[in-house]
């Protein structure tokens, strides 16, 4: 286990949508034991990233390869024994509404090991003592707020001890309090548990403080990476507009459309709204 | 113009890609169901909530048409002085059409739309993907045991609801119209044949139950992940399943009965 070595290694990555070019030949390392931060602005694709490193979509082109082996090439039996190894972190927390906090932990123990009662029961008290939701192993997801089941879905995530943990997004929509118990138990939950964490995210200064290196995507490409020093101090004007938050840059304000002053005049004579 | 042709091969494209995804998603439930072997109770709690949930619709329903039957039937026999065949008449409609179709229009009402509408809002809450990314297939975990427990049910639910019509009728005839009650009960057994009658109507509800259950499956499956997606989903699976229980039926009788 070389620290060098890249846990997650994608090459020349193409995938499109429709006509709509997602990636675009992009290369992406993630190295064991750090916390990579994939930022970027909406609709860049992050989250299609990580679908296509777990193998819920097929690229175009390129390998990705996770712990040596090419996710998109894997049969149905090897990416299921590969997902055992993965946790991802839904945007919504993705909770089985039929079930309570305790049943949705133990959820993956009971599908995927033959573990007695007793031992599960410690197990998942000791994920939920770790987001410090044990006495909320009773309610029904929809009896909690968003950032507690945020919470109980990384505890579920990390039931199985995985080696890679996914985060979609895991800051949106969180108020202060828990996005800092959020922004916490990522950053711990890695080193104390030796995973490898890969977040999504566009909460720059949340990434950027737990993060140890981050890929900036826009328009289906790597624009910038590096530590939140070297972007921050980067001169890429991609780094500076997003690092910075500055309205109008490489990223522009306007999404694509005709010239405004024809548009305003209609000069094509077209109704509104006709196609 | 050609727009239109445009429209119309997108359409019936899409209706082809729809039919093919629907036919894939069944073999891949059918290829999991023996995962199924060591995870019963999975199945069984399905078979609570679309079978035993659904008795209550299909107790009331089969005793008012087994009623409504007794009062036509004994109308219309009345004349012809053959009131005595009432119980055959009554059992024969039941059996052979009335049973297995309307109770399966009625089960894609209460537990078909309830399985599309709960599975696309697992797939439009992320539950499905979730569950995928913990190596579990939503495909064997949720799909399979839904899609068994409903062909399981329905045959049952159409015996139970010919055999509560049959009462009705027998309360109507026998009891407010005063047909003979030994001659309700003996011309139904001497008439209504085991093979004939009763085995090719629990053939029909077979058919019917694995068609309406794999429909509302697969509606919430290739649900649109969206509240609107989902709410289309829920009135296909009503509207093509009973359009294919009421085509499957004409079919059906026709190479039952046909000769």
């Amino acid at each position: 286990m070389a620290e060098s070595s890249p846990v997650v290694e994608i090459r020349n990555l193409s995938f499109s949508r429709g006509s709509r070019k997602i990636f675009d030949g992009v290369d992406i390392d993630i190295y064991r034991g750090k916390v990579t931060a994939i930022m970027g602005p909406s609709g860049t694709g992050k989250t299609t990233l990580l679908r296509l490193i777990g193998g819920q979509l097929r690229p175009d082109t390129g390998t990705i390869k996770v712990d040596g082996q090419n996710v998109p090439k894997l049969n149905y039996h090897d990416l299921y024994a590969l997902r055992k190894r993965m946790g991802m972190l839904f945007q919504n927390g993705a909770l089985l509404t039929d079930m309570d906090v305790f049943d949705n932990i133990a959820f993956p123990l009971r599908e995927h090991t033959q573990l007695n009662d007793r031992l599960i029961r410690s197990l998942v008290l000791m994920k939920l003592e770790a987001v410090g939701l044990r006495g909320a192993r009773d309610l029904m997801p929809s009896e909690l707020s968003g950032g507690m089941s945020r919470r109980v879905a990384l505890a579920r995530a990390v039931v199985m001890d995985p080696m890679i943990m996914m985060y979609d997004e895991p800051f949106t929509g969180q108020d202060p309090i828990s996005m800092g118990v959020l922004v916490r138990l990522i950053r711990t939950l890695n080193d104390a548990l030796g995973l490898t964490s890969i977040i999504v995210s566009h909460d720059i200064k949340e990434t950027a403080a737990i993060a140890d290196h981050i890929y900036l995507l826009s328009g289906g490409k790597v624009v910038a990476q590096g530590s939140t020093e070297e972007l921050n101090q980067s001169n890429s004007e991609w780094a500076q507009q997003f690092m910075k938050g500055l309205p109008d840059g490489p990223v522009p304000f306007h999404y694509p459309a005709q010239d405004f002053s024809d548009d305003l005049l209609n000069l094509d004579g077209r109704p509104r709204g006709a196609r | 113009m050609l727009e239109y042709l445009q429209g119309l091969g997108h359409k019936s494209l899409n209706i082809f890609q729809r039919l093919g995804r629907g036919h894939i998603l069944l073999a891949n439930i059918v290829l999991g169901l023996h995962s199924l072997l060591p995870r019963l109770r999975l199945v069984i709690k399905q078979i609570f909530f679309v079978g035993v949930l659904s008795l209550v619709i299909i107790l009331v329903s089969g005793l008012f048409v087994g009623m409504v039957l007794g009062l036509q039937m004994y109308n219309t026999l009345v004349d012809f002085g053959a009131e005595e065949s009432l119980g055959v008449v009554v059992a024969l409609s039941l059996v052979r059409e009335l049973g297995p179709v309307v109770s399966a229009l009625l089960f894609a009402g209460r537990a078909g739309s309830a399985l599309t509408a709960e599975i696309g809002l697992m797939k439009a809450t992320e539950q499905l993907s979730a569950m995928e990314m913990m190596a579990v297939d939503p495909i064997r975990r949720v799909l399979a045991p839904r899609f068994l427990a409903g062909t399981i049910s329905m045959p049952l639910l159409a015996a139970i609801f010919s055999a509560v019509g049959v009462l009705g009728g027998y309360f109507v005839g026998v009891g407010l119209l005063g047909v003979d009650e030994g001659a309700y009960w003996s011309q139904m057994q001497a008439n209504v044949d085991l093979y004939d009658d009763i085995y090719n109507g629990v053939i029909k509800s077979v058919v019917f139950g694995i068609v309406v259950t794999w429909i509302a499956v697969f509606e919430g499956y290739d649900a649109i992940p969206t509240s609107e997606g989902v709410s289309r989903a829920t009135t296909r699976t009503v509207v093509h399943s009973s359009l294919a229980v009421l085509g499957l039926d004409f079919v059906l009788t026709a190479l039952m009965f046909g000769e």
